[in-house]
């Protein structure tokens, strides 16, 4: 379970501070699928940093699984990043000299995990994103949805329990972005917590919980099911 | 994260950057290979000395005219001592029992001349003991003539290389030389050999001791080369020595004696000490290895922000990233040593084979102590570029691209 309890956060431009978070307040249980829409500069990928322990709130609490995490040295919140938490970016950051499984690799060897019992998850994973004739390959030979996909499946690989995703569409053609919210969509479907940043409306509304960022605020917070907060998915 | 693991990631860097780390390992591996190649030298030289000290054979000392003071008084300068050494005094020590052989030492430069052939040469003016003490052999006719011990007489023997210069291939025995003024019969001729503390003795002409003596119209010794007994007893020897010399002086015991081990040792000292100067000098070109690892590290960093706050985000801990960096260089700079360590050997070996005379070979603690230079040295150089790519912020780090995506 994610709770933002009152989580601000000030960026210094030079002189001027910069309030990309206002005492946000966000509680997400088991198993939610939520969209982050509003426009640039609203925060969103902000609170996204924030939830996937990237960055801390200058003031306010995030408790993970009511554990508060703002004051956890810096080992162990990469370690939780490792364990709980999968990151996909807009521009897919896979590692150019590296092959597709190994790319995918990268979270399990980190975290020591050997070689042969690697190799086998990040197969398997590979095949869950329909990749798995690609594993040789570098990330110059595959084209952009592909990338999406050896990218999720390095966010899938450490089996998390959150996934958080800033704009994956944004560097794809419609197409291939359908695919990847198919594939985002199927894993929230299997129990995961799926965090989705997107301008795309369209995209946006598939989400059963909707959420409107606006200067730093979250301004709307609108669930598809009826009464507050989200279905419980029992994890 | 597996030691196996951080070697293959490291790798796969060197092999995306492979101009960037063909340069540091040739930085590197220059730096341990000059350290290795120039403490060789030193330690070849150190041991070349004692190769040649041991050839002399038996023990050998060495009495120069004139006391070596240490304090007061004018330096001594050989040969204006206050009283000579005289071939006298070397005719009495020569019945010290403990004694050998006893070679008197006049020399001297003058122009050696066959017909209209004229060159400079060392003359060495010496008695028949003097083949015995520095093992001298001929090649070609006799050594000296007994008589030539105490009398003056128109003999010498030629050096090799004095020899082939003046007659070529012609025969030399029985012919005129003319030395200094006076012609001399040529009666041998010495084997070739290398050089011998420094001495050329190929070049050199041996003549007797008392035609020396008129040739530079000198009545002092130059030096007296002593071979002791095998079993002689060395300080007791040196103090009959200065026994005999003082009764002859006058109650003055104006000589200073040099024993062939004294010699040694600090020759030893001098070239010990000159090898680790010279290691330390090569060190520096370590020291510069260091700093373009820092450089190229720093580079690096930045240029691999992204891919540093990806590991970040996939669950690496600073410490982790600190690791890899540091990693990275320690492997580096053990390729490049792995390389340097076998460049400078085969030079060795190739040296050994063009040059077998000269012992080369690297003192057992130049490679230790290269390659631990050469670590201690990417360490130190790597740390600022790791710390950076450790405190890197992954938010920024993440954001240096998705900006322009
Ligand atoms: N690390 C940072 N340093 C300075 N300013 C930042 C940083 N991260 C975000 N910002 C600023 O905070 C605001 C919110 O940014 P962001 O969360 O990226 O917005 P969004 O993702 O909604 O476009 C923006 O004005 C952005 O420029
Ligand atoms: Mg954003």
């Amino acid at each position: 379970m994610i709770e933002l309890q009152q989580v601000s956060k000030t960026y210094l431009i030079g002189e001027t501070p910069l309030r990309a978070l206002r005492e946000v307040d966000l509680v997400a249980q088991e198993g939610e699928y939520i969209s982050v829409m509003g426009p640039s500069g609203s925060g969103k990928s902000t609170l996204l940093n924030m939830i996937g322990l990237l960055d801390r709130p200058d003031s306010g609490s995030y408790l993970l699984d009511g554990s508060h995490t703002e004051r956890l040295p810096e080992e162990q919140r990469a370690r939780l990043r490792g364990e709980q938490i999968g990151f996909i970016f807009q521009s897919f950051h896979l590692v150019n000299r590296l092959t597709t499984l190994e790319n995918v690799e990268l979270p399990m060897m980190l975290a020591g995990v050997s070689v042969r019992e690697r190799r086998t998850a990040a197969q398997e994973v590979l095949a869950q994103v329909g990749l798995e004739a690609w594993s040789g390959h570098h990330p110059n030979q595959l084209s952009g949805g592909q990338l999406q996909r050896v990218a999720i499946a390095r966010a899938i690989v450490m089996k998390p329990r959150i996934l958080l995703a800033d704009e994956p569409t944004g560097n794809l053609d419609q197409a291939s972005g359908r695919e990847i919210i198919a594939v985002l969509e199927n894993l929230n479907a299997e129990g995961i917590t799926l965090l989705v940043v997107t301008h795309d409306l369209n995209l946006g509304q598939r989400a059963r919980r909707q959420i409107h960022m606006v200067d730093g605020r979250i301004e709307t917070d609108i669930s598809a099911e009826a009464g507050a907060g989200a279905k419980y998915v029992p994890g | 994260m597996y030691l196996a693991d951080q070697i293959r990631f490291n790798w796969q860097i060197f092999v995306r950057h492979r101009i960037r780390t063909g340069l540091l390992l040739l930085a590197v591996g220059l730096g341990v290979a000059s350290v290795i190649l120039l403490t060789s030298l030193g330690e070849g030289a150190r041991r070349y000395v004692n190769q040649e000290f041991s050839a002399l054979g038996n023990q050998l000392l060495i009495i120069l005219p004139g006391r070596k003071e240490t304090t007061g008084g004018s330096p001594p300068i050989y040969g204006t001592a206050p009283r000579d050494l005289t071939l006298e005094d070397a005719q009495a020590l020569a019945r010290i029992p403990s004694i050998n052989a006893v070679a008197p030492v006049i020399a001297g430069t003058t122009s050696i001349a066959v017909d209209s052939l004229s060159r400079e040469a060392i003359v060495l003016g010496s008695t028949p003991a003097i083949f015995q003490v520095r093992q001298l052999e001929v090649s070609q006719g006799k050594i000296l003539p007994d008589r030539t011990r105490s009398e003056a007489m128109a003999v010498c023997v030629l050096g090799a290389k004095l020899k082939r210069e003046l007659f070529g291939h012609d025969r030399a025995i029985g012919e005129w030389v003319r030395a200094g003024g006076r012609r001399l019969r040529v009666v041998g001729v010495l084997v070739e050999r290398g050089e011998s503390l420094g001495m050329d003795l190929s070049d050199m002409i041996i003549v007797p001791v008392r035609t020396a003596e008129q040739m530079f119209n000198t009545p002092g010794l130059f030096r007296v080369l002593i071979e002791l007994a095998g079993n002689a007893d060395l300080p007791r020897t040196e103090k009959r020595i200065k026994e005999i010399i003082r009764e002859r002086h006058e109650g003055d015991e104006d000589i200073t004696l040099i024993s062939q081990d004294a010699m040694l040792a600090s020759f030893d000292n001098i070239l010990s000490t000159l090898t680790l100067a010279i290691a330390a000098i090569a060190a520096i070109s370590l020291l510069v290895a260091g700093i373009l690892i820092m450089n190229l590290s720093l580079i690096s960093v930045s240029q691999r922000r992204r891919e540093i706050g990806l590991l970040k985000a996939i669950g690496a801990s600073s410490a982790q990233v600190r690791q890899l960096f540091l990693g990275e260089s320690l492997m580096l700079v053990s390729l490049g040593s792995l390389a340097g360590i076998i460049f400078a050997w085969s030079v060795v070996l190739v040296i050994g084979r063009i040059w077998p005379v000269f012992p080369m070979a690297p003192p057992w603690w130049s490679m230790p102590a290269a390659v631990g230079t050469a670590l201690l040295a990417g360490l130190v150089f790597s740390w600022m570029p790791a710390r950076r790519a450790a405190a890197l912020d992954p938010v920024l780090a993440l954001r240096g691209q998705a900006g322009q995506g």
